[in-house]
């Protein structure tokens, strides 16, 4: 197992993860796609934490955890606003602020 | 045998990615997604990032999850996918977008060479699979973005209190 195996499997999860936000209408399963492409981001950065033998990157990863909680947290508050106001979670209705 | 057990953990980790997009019901989406960061925490587990796995299963699948499953089973039933797509093209859009990001991929893909990648192995870990080496450096070189961090807590409590909150 080598570095190029952790980098290719990154990679290819951030692609499913971008393909996702894209294609997806529903906010939620949006964010979902979000929270995958910010872990590819993760396992990028604890294999060149074991690559360099350096702890900096396993410390980079707790701040993403850090504020992936906080966006999670504040997403989907919006979310159940939107729901509140429009009566509905898909981003094709909540298009007030797009022109 | 390490190997092996990463492949395995990749390919659990991909299959449940692909589902998260695939599937039509959030919720599906939802648990596929945390079985993807199960296996992702495997796969930390073999690069010695003990400390990075444990925090990643309790508080990635533990805690984020299960709020994002809480939002999920409140408003899920009331939110069926939109019947008729309006934008169709996007859809294809996605489908050449991801193909591009793919071709960025091959200069990396290129050095993939498994023969080559099994005789260059990734050298045995020293101190950073250590908690106590992590702490140190956490709240050594890194106590100041650390504090900021509990800033960025506090301003996030107040801000989903505030959304979910109001009553209009």
């Amino acid at each position: 197992m080598s570095i190029v195996h952790c980098l290719i499997l990154s990679a290819l999860l951030f692609t499913i993860g971008t393909i996702g936000v894209i294609v997806k209408k529903n906010v939620i399963a949006i964010f979902l796609c979000i929270e995958l492409m910010l872990n590819a981001a993760n396992l990028s950065f604890v294999a060149f934490s074991r690559y360099l033998n350096q702890v900096d990157g396993q410390i980079f990863v707790f701040f993403v955890m850090v504020v992936a909680a906080a966006e999670a947290a504040v997403g989907l508050a919006i979310t159940i606003a939107l729901y509140r106001n429009r009566k509905t979670l898909s981003v094709d209705d909540a298009d007030i602020m797009k022109w | 045998m390490e190997t092996w057990l990463f492949y395995l953990l990749g390919g659990i980790a991909l299959v449940a990615a692909v589902s998260v997009v695939w599937q039509r019901r959030v919720i599906y989406s939802a648990l596929s997604l945390i079985l993807c960061l199960g296996a992702l925490a495997g796969i930390y587990l073999l690069l010695e990032a003990p400390f990075i796995a444990a925090v990643q299963i309790i508080v990635y699948a533990g805690a984020i999850m299960v709020l994002f499953l809480l939002v999920i089973m409140m408003l899920d039933p009331f939110s069926r996918e939109t019947p008729v797509d309006r934008r169709r093209y996007l859809r294809y859009l996605a489908w050449i977008l991801g193909a591009t990001a793919l071709l960025l991929l091959v200069p990396l893909l290129r050095f993939y060479d498994p023969a080559r990648a099994m005789q260059n192995p990734l050298q045995p870990a020293g101190s950073i699979a250590s908690v106590a080496h992590f702490a140190e450096k956490l709240f050594n070189d890194y106590l100041l973005p650390f504090e900021v961090t509990s800033v960025l807590i506090l301003v996030a409590i107040i801000g989903a209190v505030v959304l979910a909150k109001r009553q209009t």
